[in-house]
């Protein structure tokens, strides 16, 4: 067993409280290696911006390989936690705990995709994907890797072109190939989706479930699209004044339909939660 | 007539200059113009046979291209080099990048009559002023191009784990590059510019000494003809900065519609 730790305080502070963590496995539907995800838990974490806090001693403990949305209004808070995640920011007090069995290199535990596929332009495709696989020293193996993981998300054909000539659908399917390249344990998703065309989006949405089955990494996803949050994830959590105002978990077997009753229903349930706070 | 008609099908862009060319020859040789304002094209065809003949023009055209070309390297490397030491450090440029934006203010060309008393009217004169005209627009667009590639790139390249050197290879100066070339063509203008500016107040060789003495013999054909070289050599510098933005830059949109 292999505890990484990210908090605020210096490395070895007492807050080490992790040995023998309770974390469950999550159920899942076909069993990708065993050690594909990671779990992770947020304990009291607190951040503020200057006198500004955005998170209130935020808990929220993840098995490994579930798949958890994120929701919330706009500005309260839902990308600070996954920067926190993906330690691109340090929490103001509290600490993230990370469990991840045979996990080698910490800097590759988390991958993140936003909004905007940030790919560089002046790089072709695949060398695009080969910015996630710097952990490769052979450039063949480095392209051959790039070129499956294209195929992975269809974009076998596309490799040797320039980002520019791509749709926007088809910049983030390469964002995601890059995010995958190194095997993260865990994929933060910020809005990843959220500036797709409708039918895109669901396509996008089909492709992140499959990929997510196939290899079983540990998925964050947040989205300000409730129908989507129900629609991919195991569990939706909502996030209101810094703290965790709901956590629904959503146990419909895959591949799920879009315009059931039963995700129509959920996903009433949390509207109602995030308009109800609002009046 | 069936040159004319070539010449249409080749390029209807071509007709009008050489259109004139032919008024401007037939005016010359009816003496519509006078001899001592403008020559005949042929005259001029036939100065620069002369002195093709004699090697002078390309001792000219060789001494000045190499005070233009030694110059910009001088000046356009240490606009670079700062360009890039002030992108990309705070310290740096706190240090430095006022005292170089009031420099800038100064008109480099007012300089003439100190960098002569400097330098009387050797070599160094001339590269001096070539290479201060140069510094500013290559620094300029450098740090301007630094500063302003899209942090969001940044922040992609730091999460992927590129060390610095990575992150400048293939981030941070391919983000520079376009504004780089921006600052390179506009250098490119102002090293003719202030040449020919130079070489016509002091000089003992070169094209604009060519065209002074020229003009004190009354040769106002070899006059003529320094001012076209001048034009075909600050074309073909521009010429070859465009080769090179299609190479480097053959990523951007711009130059993807073929
Ligand atoms: N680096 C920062 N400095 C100051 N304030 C910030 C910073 N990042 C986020 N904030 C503030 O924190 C709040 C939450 O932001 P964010 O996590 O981006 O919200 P969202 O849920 O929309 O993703 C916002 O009010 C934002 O202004
Ligand atoms: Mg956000």
């Amino acid at each position: 067993m292999n505890i990484a730790l990210r908090d605020a305080q210096p490395a070895f502070s007492p807050q080490v409280r992790f040995e023998g963590a309770p974390f469950l496995a999550a159920p899942k539907v076909q069993a990708p290696a065993p050690d594909a995800g990671a779990a992770f838990a947020f304990q009291g974490v607190r951040k503020a911006f200057g006198p500004k806090a955005v998170l209130h001693g935020l808990d929220l403990t993840v098995p490994a390989g579930a798949f958890v949305a994120v929701i919330g209004k706009s500005g309260c808070g839902k990308s600070t936690l996954l920067r926190l995640l993906t330690g691109l920011d340090a929490p103001t007090s509290g600490a993230i705990a990370f469990e991840a069995s045979g996990a080698k290199d910490p800097a590759r535990l988390t991958r993140v995709m936003f909004q905007e596929p940030r790919l560089l332009p002046w790089a072709r495709v695949v060398a695009n994907v080969e910015v996630g696989l710097s952990h490769l020293r052979s450039k063949a193996e480095r392209r051959r890797t790039a070129l499956s993981l294209l195929a992975d998300v269809g974009l076998a054909d596309r490799a040797d072109e320039w980002p520019s000539v791509l749709s926007g659908g088809q910049r983030q399917r390469v964002a995601l190939a890059r995010a995958l390249a190194s095997r993260p344990r865990i994929l933060a998703l910020d809005e990843p989706l959220g500036a797709l065309d409708a039918l895109t989006r669901i396509e996008m949405q089909q492709l992140l479930e499959r990929i997510w089955l196939q290899q079983g990494f540990t998925a964050v996803l947040v989205t300000h699209d409730v129908a989507e949050a129900v629609a991919l994830a195991d569990r939706v959590v909502l996030v209101e004044e810094g703290r965790i105002a709901l956590d629904l978990e959503i146990p419909l077997p895959r591949p799920r339909r879009r315009g059931s009753p039963e995700l129509a229903r959920l996903e009433g349930v949390i509207l109602e939660k995030l308009l109800g706070s609002a009046a | 007539m069936t040159a004319l008609a070539r010449f249409v099908r080749q390029g209807v862009g071509w007709i009008l200059p050489l259109l004139l060319l032919v008024v401007w020859e037939v005016a010359a040789r009816l003496g519509e113009i006078p001899k001592n304002i403008l020559p005949a094209p042929s005259d001029v065809g036939a100065a620069l046979w002369k002195l093709s003949v004699s090697g002078e023009i390309f001792r000219h055209i060789y001494v000045s291209s190499w005070r233009a070309l030694t110059g910009f390297a001088i000046g356009g490397s240490i606009g670079f080099a700062l360009g890039l030491a002030n992108g990309l450090s705070d310290a740096s440029r706190a240090v430095s990048d006022t005292t170089l934006q009031m420099v800038r203010n100064i008109p480099h060309l007012a300089l003439i009559p100190l960098v002569i008393l400097w330098f009387g009217i050797d070599e160094e004169a001339k590269l001096f002023l070539v290479a201060l005209g140069v510094f500013f627009p290559i620094y300029i667009n450098t740090l301007h191009g630094i500063r302003t590639v899209d942090p969001q790139l940044i922040e992609m390249g730091r999460i992927y784990g590129m060390s610095r050197i990575a992150l400048f290879v293939k981030v941070i100066l391919p983000g520079a590059l376009p504004s780089i070339f921006v600052g390179l063509r506009y250098a490119l203008g102002i090293m003719w510019l202030t040449l020919i500016v130079a070489e016509t107040i002091s000089a003992s060789s070169g094209l604009g000494y060519m065209a002074m003495q020229a003009r004190e013999f009354l040769l106002i054909e070899v006059v003529v003809l320094s001012i076209l070289i001048y034009a075909l050599l600050g074309k073909l510098a521009d010429s070859a900065a465009r080769l090179l933005e299609r190479v480097f830059l053959k990523w951007h949109p711009a130059f993807q519609l073929q």
